[in-house]
């Protein structure tokens, strides 16, 4: 199924050890258990900027994808709290809920091209904010707490997962839970790029009257990628909302759209693990401005603009030939 | 011999403007037809409103008795009507392999899902696709220029890239909007004859909008001229050519276009 060369699975492995035998084995080692949570966080803030790359690859700016992870994360709080559904059945639910909304909002949008569409979808995540705090059911301000822990999942009596509350450590639960997720997500994400859906999304994004004229039903499949890009941005956001065991209407914002949309950006829209990098790299770029006190924003977007500049093509143009890591 | 295509009393209307003016022919199966006209005449146009790209204002169009005019432009491409475009339109970063290999997609077996979990019948397409690209640009003669990226062809290729991709759809009714564009004397030839080899080997039936004079009497069974959106005759290349109206009308606008 899958053709790599040696290269490719060479990293891969090595991807592989780092993130589920590395990484816990130098936590365990420096005794910084406040890193999974870190981590934990850069692995779902990439799941969610995979889905917003997905956007790209139809040749939308998509800036919206805070508004569909909060829509997961209530999606996923309101079935454990109020229906007392185990955690992992909400997980699939809050991403197909959010995909189902960004079909019922993707139609009528989905038509605008450019900087168009990018604001409308800029205007998303306000109105998901808004509208959580209007309805009952989100309970407004004061948002969802006191959400449990994941429970145990079992199938035909075999403990797949044990309950978390019983877990010594729930973080690091968590953290092998977000790198399963996220190797799954980017796994997909390299599958539907190089099978004929990815196809027929490059011959949308270099030019869609051509592609109609093929026959490709364009309004068909920009619907279908939104659907699958804010299924990620849901799912990201229900695992964030059981972490953090609340929600609030602000657990997503503007901001956190922007962010997303400038991980893709950052790491390279030509490669499929662009998002992962420019996740990781602006998370802790973030944080390590953070001494700079008020400077901070400046320095940090001048930092960004002067990387989009020298790197038009992201991070990773730097280390792969023009089109490795994509194709074959 | 039964018409293949009904163009019926078609109209098109830009506000004040008539692209189109009641305009009714018939194209037959496997004929090639040409259509032609000084600038403006409304040739792209009518192409556009076959395709669907652009609604009739009234009037429709019909393909064995079904009409294909006002859908959608892919679901009448799905039934076999395709048309290139009078501008450069290609894949800009696809080379020409994969321009005709993601254009054959139509022809797919396996659902979209079958590709993504990479099923037998998903595989078994990837392959036929791919061969079938190889001979269909061995046929049109760019083997060379195979996996070329597009945006690095010199225009005379482009213009054949545009028509490879229409022909990689496998369409019953290939519409040509000034496929000779940009070509020396030589190349027109070549491709006169390339298109004539389409329409005899693939039986393809063909429109095509042109300007070259010599290269439309020599590969058109049937002319239809239009001007200022009205058509003014249909017949053979020799009765156009004898046509009063035609004649007057090329005169109007530019010396001896017509090359008679
Ligand atoms: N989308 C449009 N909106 C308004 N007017 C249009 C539109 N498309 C075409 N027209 C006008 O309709 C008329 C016919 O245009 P059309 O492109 O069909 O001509 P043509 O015969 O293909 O000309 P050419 O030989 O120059 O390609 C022209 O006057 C043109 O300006
Ligand atoms: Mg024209």
């Amino acid at each position: 199924m899958l053709k790599l060369s040696a290269i490719q699975w060479t990293g891969l492995a090595v991807f592989f050890l780092a993130i589920f035998v590395g990484v816990p084995m130098m936590i365990a080692a420096t005794g910084r258990t406040d890193l999974f949570f870190t981590l934990t966080s850069v692995g779902l803030l990439a799941i969610a900027s995979a889905g917003v790359w997905l956007t790209f690859y139809i040749g939308r700016i998509n800036i919206g994808q805070g508004a569909f992870a909060l829509l997961g994360a209530y999606v996923s709080a309101i079935l454990v709290t109020k229906a007392g559904m185990s955690f992992w059945l909400s997980l699939p639910l809050a991403g197909l809920f959010a995909a189902f909304v960004a079909v019922l909002i993707g139609l009528p949008i989905l038509r605008l091209r450019g900087v168009y569409f990018a604001m409308i979808t800029l205007v998303l995540t306000q109105v998901f904010t808004l509208t959580a705090l209007a309805l009952p059911i989100t309970n407004g301000a004061k948002g969802i707490t006191s959400i449990p822990l994941p429970g145990e999942l079992s199938i035909l009596g075999i403990t797949l997962i044990p309950d978390f509350s019983t877990l010594e450590n729930p973080r690091q639960a968590f953290y092998f839970t977000t790198a399963v997720l996220m190797v799954l997500t980017y796994a997909a994400l390299y599958r539907i790029v190089n099978s004929r859906l990815g196809h027929l999304c490059r011959s949308m994004q270099q030019n869609e009257e051509l592609a109609s004229s093929i026959g490709v039903n364009i309004s068909y499949i920009r619907v279908l990628i939104f659907a699958i890009s804010s299924f990620f941005g849901g799912i990201g956001g229900a695992v964030f909302g059981s972490i953090a065991q609340s929600v609030y209407p602000s657990s997503f914002q503007v901001a956190d759209s922007v962010n997303f949309m400038l991980n893709c950006f950052l790491g390279g829209l030509g490669y499929v693990f662009g998002p992962m990098l420019g996740t990781l790299v602006l998370y802790f770029g973030w944080d390590l401005l953070f001494e700079l006190g008020k400077y901070q924003m400046l320095i940090y977007s001048s930092l960004l603009i002067f990387l989009m500049l020298v790197l038009p093509n992201g991070l990773l143009s730097l280390r792969l030939p023009k089109k490795g890591g994509q194709d074959k | 011999m039964s018409a293949l295509l009904e163009i019926r009393h078609v109209t098109k209307k830009f506000g004040g403007l008539t692209a189109n003016n009641d305009i009714s022919f018939d194209v037959h199966d496997n004929e090639i037809l040409s259509v032609i006209g000084p600038n403006g005449a409304g040739k792209s146009t009518l192409f556009k409103m076959i395709s669907s790209f652009l609604p009739t204002t009234s009037g429709e169009v019909l393909y064995k008795g079904e009409r294909i005019s006002n859908l959608k432009p892919h679901v009448v491409a799905r039934k076999g009507i395709v048309r290139t475009f009078q501008e450069t339109t290609i894949f800009k970063s696809m080379t020409v392999r994969e321009s005709v290999i993601v254009a054959q997609h139509l022809r797919a077996k396996a659902s979209l899902a079958g590709y993504f979990w990479g099923t037998k019948t998903a595989h078994d397409d990837v392959d036929s696709f791919g061969n079938y690209a190889d001979d269909l640009i061995e046929f049109l003669g760019m083997s060379e220029i195979s996996n070329e990226q597009a945006s690095n062809l010199p225009q005379g290729n482009l213009r054949a890239l545009g028509i490879a991709i229409g022909l990689a759809t496998d369409p019953k009714v290939l519409l040509l909007d000034e496929p000779f564009a940009g070509m020396n004397h030589d190349e027109t030839m070549k491709m006169v004859d390339l298109v004539r080899k389409v329409r005899d080997e693939r039986e393809v039936t063909v429109l095509l909008v042109e300007h070259d004079m010599p290269a439309v009497m020599r590969i058109s069974d049937r002319i239809v001229v239009l001007n200022f959106g009205e058509m003014i005759a249909e017949g053979t290349p020799s009765e156009i050519q004898n046509n009063e109206r035609v004649i007057e009308a090329y005169l109007g606008s530019a010396d001896d276009e017509i090359g008679i």
